[in-house]
């Protein structure tokens, strides 16, 4: 493993907001087919973290690489044409567009038909939007939404909501998925589903996933390695056996109940 | 045939759109309409594109300008520059206004579009404040006595600007496009996450919006004989802004409906001018009271019709024809 470059790589990132230092010095690396957890308690910095990886904010300090290209500084739209695609922590679907439409927005980076041929509808037009259209419901088979594809996204369930987040960021057809919390209010049952669900997409789209988590058991029954942050540092990082015997982690997050 | 179903909904609604235009060309030529409504016919007309170009804007991609008379006040004169002072035909200046409007947009567009809500409202309200005192203090377009124009706004002209406002933003909404734009409004970021080149798109909005309102302002100058500054002022976007909000924000054809009914509501209200203002204000506020996401809400008038997934090019001249 240690052979390989990196596919997604953060050297030594931090980001300051005024006086504070939210995160300082991660250093992480993905390789290519991993499956990675990213687990801290909470205000720890994970999420911002994730925000560093997908521009949404400019690291003060360090850089981040995918495949050997630097990204600071991108807009996030170019960054997840680069390959790095997410889903948020609380819910984002466009609510008001049907299913099917939240997945074709985020296949839109690759319709090559232009603002003209579709005011137009010229022949490109609807080329293009079949295979969108194709695409979209080929994406949402997978997820088994294909049968509600017309409601609009926020007359959902739950469940099927953070589904369809999943969905839609695969759409955009990314090197690295990142899940923000995708078992947030889920009950065991749901868990579990979905948990085999990152598997097989995982298999299927031969990607590489970074996963924050709070369910510990999902994050140590399913990721090769894990990255600990507390207080916007890395404390620890390693296999799951080797990160729940580390004293640091126990302190920080796993307190004495920890067997 | 699985195309034609898809499409019969376009194809029809472009046929009742050039019959309500065949009818309305024969009532004018024959003198069965007399003048006062072929007056509130293209003011209508026009409103409707100034409704239209706004729904882009606000309704679809939710960026909330209200200096849109500042537009329609580019193009107004423009065009009137175009064919008044520069002799050209109406044609030269109907573009004009349109290219102008689009330039304007761009200007105010790219700067103003990274604000977000209430500062954007207030800087689009500046910009069209600015141009309203910018034309009151130009000599050379008469100031504030304004600019004399001949009539040469037609009919025809009226229905192809009318007929090419809605099917070129129907066609936009309807397409990879304008879903970009929907989801801009829905969630920003993400948009933005998901590879949609927000600044991109709501710069695009914004220009289809402003060149539609410059328009709008061609057929309005050289219908009502002279323009003045004052026609242009901040109530003129709030009265554009009313269409879109009262029409359901989001929904083309609410927008359409809204700027017809409104237009034909406030023509009524003249025959009262004491009370004019008093009715229509009451109007407004029971509509929002009883349908406070608008007439039509999100909805088309197309999907009244179950003709679900048809194209949504013209539906909205089937429902003018119901109601002009």
């Amino acid at each position: 493993m240690a052979a390989k470059t990196p596919l997604l790589k953060a050297e030594n990132v931090g980001i300051q907001f005024g006086g504070l230092k939210a995160l300082s010095g991660v250093t992480m690396e993905l390789y290519q087919g991993e499956l990675v957890g990213l687990i801290g308690p909470n205000g720890a910095g994970k999420t911002t973290l994730f925000n560093l990886l997908t521009g949404v904010y400019v690291p003060t300090e360090g850089r981040i690489m995918l495949d050997g290209e630097t990204l600071n500084g991108l807009p996030p739209y170019k960054i997840t044409r680069k390959g790095i695609s997410r889903t948020f922590q609380n819910i984002r679907l466009f609510g008001e567009l049907s299913v099917l439409d939240n997945v074709k927005v985020a296949y839109h980076a690759h319709a090559r038909h232009s603002i003209a041929s579709s005011i137009l509808r010229l022949p490109s037009h609807f080329r293009g939007e079949k295979e969108m259209e194709e695409k979209a419901i080929e994406f949402l088979k997978i997820f088994q939404l294909d049968g509600v594809m017309h409601e609009k996204a926020k007359n959902l369930p739950y469940g099927q909501q953070r589904r369809l987040e999943i969905a839609r960021a695969l759409a955009a057809q990314p090197k690295v998925l990142l899940l923000d919390e995708p078992a947030a209010g889920m009950n065991p049952q749901e868990t579990k589903e979905l948990m085999n669900l990152i598997a097989f997409i995982r298999e299927r789209f031969a990607l590489t996933i970074l996963l924050i988590e709070h369910d510990m058991s999902l994050v140590m029954g399913i990721c090769e390695r894990i990255y600990v942050l507390d207080h916007g540092q890395l404390i620890a990082h390693g296999t799951p056996e080797q990160v729940r015997s580390n004293p640091k982690v126990i302190e920080a997050y796993l307190g004495e109940e920890v067997s | 045939m699985a195309t034609w179903k898809r499409t019969r909904g376009f194809w029809v609604s472009i046929i009742l759109a050039f019959a309500f235009f065949a009818v309305v060309q024969w009532l004018i030529t024959s003198g069965t309409l007399n003048i006062f409504y072929v007056n509130t016919l293209f003011f209508m007309a026009i409103n409707v594109i100034l409704a239209a170009s706004l729904h882009l804007i606000i309704g679809i991609t939710g960026q909330f300008s209200i200096g849109h008379a500042g537009f329609f006040a580019v193009g107004a004169y423009a065009s009137a520059i175009m064919t008044m002072k520069l002799q050209l035909p109406f044609a030269a200046g109907v573009l004009a206004a349109g290219v102008a409007a689009m330039l304007a947009g761009l200007i105010i567009g790219v700067p103003s579009l990274r604000l977000k809500g209430d500062y954007l409202a207030i800087a689009t309200l500046g910009f069209g404040e600015i141009v309203r005192i910018a034309l009151l203090n130009i000599d050379y377009v008469g100031g504030a006595s304004g600019m004399t124009v001949t009539h040469m706004t037609t009919w025809p002209w009226v229905f192809a600007c009318l007929f090419a406002t809605i099917l070129v933003i129907a066609n936009f909404t309807n397409s990879t496009h304008g879903r970009a734009c929907i989801s801009i409004r829905e969630d920003e970021i993400a948009a933005d996450a998901m590879g949609i080149n927000t600044t991109y798109y709501k710069v695009a909005a914004f220009v289809i919006g402003s060149f539609f309102a410059g328009i709008a302002g061609a057929l309005y100058a050289h219908h009502f004989y002279i323009i003045q500054p004052s026609n242009f002022g901040f109530l003129k976007s709030f009265d554009i802004l009313i269409f879109v909000v009262l029409g359901g924000l989001g929904s083309l054809s609410g927008a359409v409906v809204a700027a017809v009914l409104l237009t034909i509501v406030s023509t009524f209200l003249q025959n009262y001018p004491e009370t004019r203002m008093i009715i229509y204000s009451i109007v407004l506020i029971l509509v929002m009271l009883y349908r406070p996401t608008g007439l039509m809400g999100t909805k088309e008038l197309s999907s009244l019709f179950k003709w679900r997934k048809a194209a949504q090019g013209g539906m909205n001249h089937g429902g003018k024809n119901t109601v002009a």
